[in-house]
Parts: structure tokens; C-alpha cells; sequence
């Protein structure tokens, strides 16, 4: 066997210069007159209205669905959507989530249902804003906010934990852990059945701090 | 009275003053273009650049200044110490002293003394210059090459070689000044302007060629190739931190102020007002024709931003080329020129001034015209059959040559790859 390179045997014999042959025409560089006219360009430039934002003292809103900060969302009456499954620990391709699942009893329930993410953690130095976690939580507990300013001076400070994440106790929500909506089970939290708390549930927060104490 | 002999009768202590002065200037000048230039720049790219410390961000380039000073400074084990500590301080000392022979002002009264913003006039003032510089540009090559790393020393060498080529083209086009002026002296040859016209216009050519190797000559974009951030990570300057990298900016933007003063005393008559407003120059007791000066000096400042903003660095090659086959011949015929003018003037022709300009324009369209390359032309002229280059190739294993003609003009043509065993034999 010669160990000569042969072109691939297609239908026809084909050589492997047996291809459509275009000659293609260099422009060559373009005149001076042309080439100068980026001097007026930059020249124009300087008068137009310039783009920058002064940042820390004006900051521009984002697009509707940046990619920002995440966000523990929670249902109406103020329990929280997370069961702790760790799919979003799973998706994540940066591995910056971790969850540690956590049993709900009667005397702590936190989310409806059996479960509870009792850890969460996001790793921001790790994360990359990819929305992966977002498309796994198969309870939308997991969303993304639009803030960006997570800058800080330490690692650990860019760790952020459960109480960092959770989305704000809303007025007409019970602080966790309290029992579920009467005569309701998870299935009807998922169905969005729960439109707002019960008082059997537990002191309702007011939204001025009045009913954060359990 | 000539500035010579005026500044002959300074006492001591007031060339002192003037020296400290120069000095001030020098270095204030360094913080405000450089503060210039972020900010020109910035709206050619429709930017705000620096505005958050002081007024406009006037401060910035102070405060940068200070943060640099308390930096760490680094000296790499494999550098040379004593030429790595000795070469930001040439760089910066020579760029300073070539503003000595600098007219900023005509005559003054400085501390009860009449006397004028120069700090001594030489005879040969320009040459002083030329050499000066010349000798900040062993600060950059010895830069280069004491640092002991590959970047440095490859923008070292660049620099020299860039600075040897477009040192000729630039003492070939003051040349011509100095033929028409009669002197090498600063303050001369700001007089001779005076009292006839702008050497710009007149001497043209000499004035586009100046400026363009006075950019070559401080490695200002688009020709700075000693830097080459894109290529040679920072040039000669790599390993330099703290203190020893200010004085090389230092020495950078004072150089650039330099060569845009004598560009302005050379071609643009120095300290003297534009023409039909020579009024001005008697206000404030003569100091005024300062702000003539640094109007001009800023003018050509702009330039250099413009073309920072505008053009990207050169190939080696091109900007090699540019220098040596452009820049001194356009040169060497224009100063045959001007000569012959000259000779021609003495003899009493009237209008030369108008042939002068005439002929600039012309030796400028040739020497743009030299720019331009047949490679338009040939690109479009096709092969000729047959006459294909036979390409060889690495070897292969059985292919000894690929023939790029092949198939595009006979198709009768056996293939190109062959595939004989020649090798193997």
C-alpha cells in the first residue's frame, strides 16, 4: 500500500482541484483622499452628544430580563417556594449553587409540602448568570433580579446565603415556618390556589415590621 | 539688541529663576496634556474620559501621579541594576533640557530685569536640540535592553532604529530653515519669521515633513512601534514600575511638547501673534506672546491626539519604509530646492516666496504619490496560462509539489497531486 494521500472516492472520480474556481479581485487599499476621510470622522466625533453614563451617581436601568442577582421567591402567604430538590445545583455549569435539603414537621413547616431548602447557597465569584438554575426549578422558586452591583472586598462576602436571596416578607404574608393554607395541600400552592395568608396561619405582616415577630 | 546679547547680561540667580521656571512649566504642561489628551480622545470617542477628580477631572493626572510614586517599585533579578535605574533619569533629564533654548516670550521684565523667557540662546540652538533628544532616546534603548526580558529589548531596538531613520528626515527638513533663515539659533530664526513670513508656508514641504518624523520621533501613535501595547505588551517599559515608570511618562509627554515647541519656533513663528494681531503681543508688559506660544504649542498637541485617535500603528515594514524612501528623498530634493531659491533670491528675482510654495505643493504630490504602489494593478492583471508558480510544499508523504494553475484554465490537464512513489525511492 502507497501511503500517498488519496482524495476521497465520491460517485465520479473527482480530483481534489476539481473545484469551481472564482478569481477573486483585491481592491487593493483605497485612495488617500478616501483613507483621510477618517480624520473627519473622528474630528465630527468629538461634537456629537457622547454616550457615556456617569455610573455611581446615575445608574441606567437594565433591560427587563438581565441576568442579575437571584432571588428565593415565596408564595402568597409568605412560605417559601424552594423544596430544596437541588436541580438548580445540578444545572448549574459553574457549580456555584449549593442546597441542602431539609424535612418539613409540623412544628417547622417552611415551604409546602415535605421539603425544605434548610441551605442555600450561591457562590457569586463562581456564578455566570447563565439562568440555567432558573430553567430547573421545577417550583419557580429560583428567578434572577436585575441588580448588578455585587461587587465586594472578600470571598466570603460574595457567598450569599438563604436569608441573602429570599425575596422580601410582602404585607398580607406570615413569616415562615407556619402550617399551610387550611383545607389546602401542596398541590393546590402549585395550582396558585393560595391567594393570600390566613390569620389561623399566624400573625400577618403588615409591611412596616409589626408582624415579623412569630 | 539681539535675545543673545539680551540674555548675555541675565545675573546668575535670574538664570536660576528662569531654569526653575522652565522646569515648572514643563512638568504642569505634562499634567494638563495629559489630563488634555484623555479628554480630547475620550470625545473623538464620544466618551467623557476623566471627570471625577477636581474640576473636569483637572486633577486626575496628578492624583495618577501620586499613586504611581508609592507604588512598589520592582528592579527583575535578571536586569542590569545600575543601567535599568539610570535610563528613565536620561530619558527624563534630556527631555527637560531641550526646552532650554525654547523662546517662550519675546521681551520681558522678569523680577526688575529685562530680559526674555528663554533660558539661553544658543548658535546653534536647533542642534542642541537634535542632539538632546538623541540622547533621550539612549534612556528608551538602554531601557530596553537592561531590563534582562525579551519585550523590552525588542522595543528597544525598534526605537532606535526608528528613532536613527526619522532623526535624518527630521534634521534633513530643518535643513531647509536653516537656509533660509541664515541661523540655528532659536530666537533667529523666530525673527527672520517675523519679519517676513511663517517658514509653514514658505518652506512647505519641510513643515509636513517635520511633523510628520516629529511623531516618529517620540513614538506617538501611529507610530509607536516601541510600545506596541498590542504586540510588545508595554515595549521597553514592561519591566519599569513606581517612580521609574513616571519618568518615562514623564519623558514622554515632555518630549512631545518639546518637539511641538520648536515644531512652533521653527514653522510657525514662535511666540509671536497670528498675523494682523500683533497688538496682542505688547499686552501685559510683553508676557502675553506666551500665550501665543502655547496656543501654537497646543495646536500641534491636537495633532498628535488627532492622530492617536484616528490612524492604528504601522506595520515595521511600512513605517521603515515610509522613512527611508519617502520622508529623505521628498527631503533631499527639497533642500536642493530651496537652495537653488535662495541662491536665486540673493540675486534679486522677485516672487520667490510664490515659487517657493508652488514647488512645495508639487514635491508634496510626489512624495504622496510615491506612497501608492502598482499592487492595485497587479492584482487585477490575471495569471497567465501555464505560467502558474509551482508552489512547493513541507514534505509529504507523496506529495511533491501542488501546481495551483491546474484546472482553472485547462481542464485537460492531468492532476496536480501526484501521487508517484519518488519519495519512497
Amino acid at each position: 500500500m502507497s501511503n500517498s494521500i488519496e482524495p476521497k472516492k465520491s460517485g465520479a472520480a473527482k480530483d481534489i482541484n476539481d473545484v469551481s474556481f472564482v478569481e477573486v479581485e483585491q481592491p487593493g487599499p483605497a485612495s488617500l483622499g478616501k483613507q483621510s476621510l477618517g480624520f473627519w470622522v473622528t474630528f465630527k466625533t468629538m461634537f456629537k452628544k457622547n454616550l457615556s453614563v456617569q455610573y455611581p451617581d446615575v445608574k441606567a436601568p437594565t433591560e427587563a430580563r438581565f441576568h442579575g442577582r437571584h432571588q428565593l421567591n415565596r408564595h402568597p402567604d409568605g412560605l417559601e417556594k424552594c423544596i430544596g430538590c437541588e436541580l438548580c445545583a445540578w444545572a448549574c455549569p459553574a457549580d456555584a449553587i449549593y442546597v441542602e435539603g431539609g424535612d418539613n414537621t409540623p412544628g417547622n413547616q417552611v415551604s409546602p409540602g415535605e421539603r425544605h431548602g434548610a441551605v442555600y447557597q450561591i457562590n457569586y465569584l463562581r456564578c455566570i448568570f447563565c439562568g440555567l438554575c432558573v430553567e430547573a426549578c421545577p417550583t419557580r422558586a429560583l428567578t434572577m433580579t436585575n441588580e448588578y452591583e455585587l461587587a465586594d472586598n472578600s470571598r466570603e462576602k460574595l457567598i450569599f446565603e438563604k436569608e441573602d436571596l429570599l425575596a422580601p416578607l410582602r404585607a398580607g404574608m406570615v413569616m415562615p415556618p407556619h402550617p399551610m393554607y387550611p383545607d389546602m395541600d401542596e398541590n393546590n400552592y402549585y395550582r396558585g390556589e393560595v391567594k393570600a395568608a390566613d390569620p389561623s396561619q399566624g400573625p400577618i405582616f403588615d409591611g412596616l415590621g409589626a408582624g415579623e415577630s412569630k | 539688541m539681539t535675545t543673545a546679547q539680551l540674555l548675555g547680561t541675565d545675573p546668575g540667580w535670574l538664570v536660576a529663576v528662569k531654569a526653575v521656571l522652565v522646569f515648572a512649566i514643563c512638568v504642569v504642561a505634562t499634567l494638563m496634556s495629559v489630563w488634555t489628551e484623555r479628554r480630547v480622545l475620550a470625545k473623538m470617542q464620544q466618551r467623557t474620559g476623566p471627570n471625577r477628580v477636581g474640576p473636569f477631572g483637572l486633577l486626575q493626572s496628578l492624583s495618577d501621579g501620586v499613586k504611581l510614586a508609592l507604588k512598589e517599585d520592582i528592579i527583575p533579578a535578571a536586569a542590569d541594576k545600575i543601567i535599568f535605574i539610570a535610563a528613565p533619569i536620561i530619558a527624563a533629564a534630556m527631555c527637560f533640557m531641550s526646552f532650554a533654548v525654547i523662546p517662550m516670550t519675546g521681551v520681558v521684565t522678569l523680577l526688575g530685569h529685562k530680559t526674555a523667557m528663554q533660558l539661553t540662546d544658543l548658535p546653534v540652538g536647533v542642534l542642541y536640540i537634535l542632539a538632546v533628544t538623541s540622547i533621550g532616546v539612549y534612556g528608551v534603548v538602554l531601557a530596553g535592553w537592561s531590563s534582562g526580558s525579551t519585550y523590552p529589548l525588542l522595543g528597544g531596538l525598534r526605537s532606535s532604529a526608528q528613532v536613527i531613520s526619522y532623526e535624518v528626515a527630521m534634521g534633513l527638513s530643518l535643513v531647509a530653515v536653516f537656509i533660509y533663515a541664515g541661523s540655528m539659533s532659536t530666537s533667529d530664526i523666530v525673527d527672520s519669521q517675523h519679519q517676513h513670513i511663517w517658514n509653514a508656508i514658505v518652506l512647505f514641504p519641510s513643515f509636513v515633513i517635520y511633523v510628520i518624523s516629529m511623531v516618529g520621533e517620540t513614538n506617538r501613535a501611529p507610530f509607536d512601534l516601541a510600545e506596541a501595547e498590542g504586540e510588545l505588551v508595554g515595549g521597553f517599559h514592561t519591566e519599569y514600575s513606581s517612580l521609574k515608570f513616571a519618568l518615562f511618562f514623564l519623558a514622554e509627554y515632555v518630549n512631545i511638547i518639546a518637539v511641538s515647541a520648536l515644531a512652533t519656533t521653527l514653522f510657525l513663528g514662535g511666540y509671536h501673534a497670528f498675523p494682523g494681531l500683533g497688538f496682542t503681543e505688547s499686552w501685559l508688559g510683553g508676557w502675553f506672546t506666551i500665550v501665543w506660544f502655547f496656543l501654537k504649542v497646543n495646536l500641534f498637541f491636537f495633532i498628535f491626539m488627532w492622530l492617536r485617535a484616528s490612524l492604528p500603528r504601522l506595520r515595521y515594514d511600512q513605517f521603515m519604509k515610509f522613512g527611508w524612501k519617502v520622508l529623505i528623498p521628498v527631503s533631499l530634493i527639497w533642500i536642493m530646492i530651496v537652495a537653488s531659491l535662495r541662491v536665486i533670491q540673493q540675486n534679486g528675482a522677485s516672487r520667490t516666496v510664490a515659487l517657493a510654495f508652488a514647488l512645495g505643493i508639487v514635491v508634496i504630490v510626489m512624495a504622496i504619490s510615491s506612497l501608492f504602489e502598482k499592487s492595485k494593478k497587479q492584482s487585477r492583471k490575471p495569471l497567465p496560462a501555464g505560467a502558474a508558480p509551482d508552489f512547493p510544499l513541507p514534505q509529504l508523504p507523496g506529495v511533491s509539489s501542488f501546481n495551483a494553475s491546474s484546472n482553472s484554465h485547462t481542464s485537460t490537464q492531468t492532476a496536480s497531486v501526484q501521487t508517484s512513489g519518488d519519495i519512497n525511492e
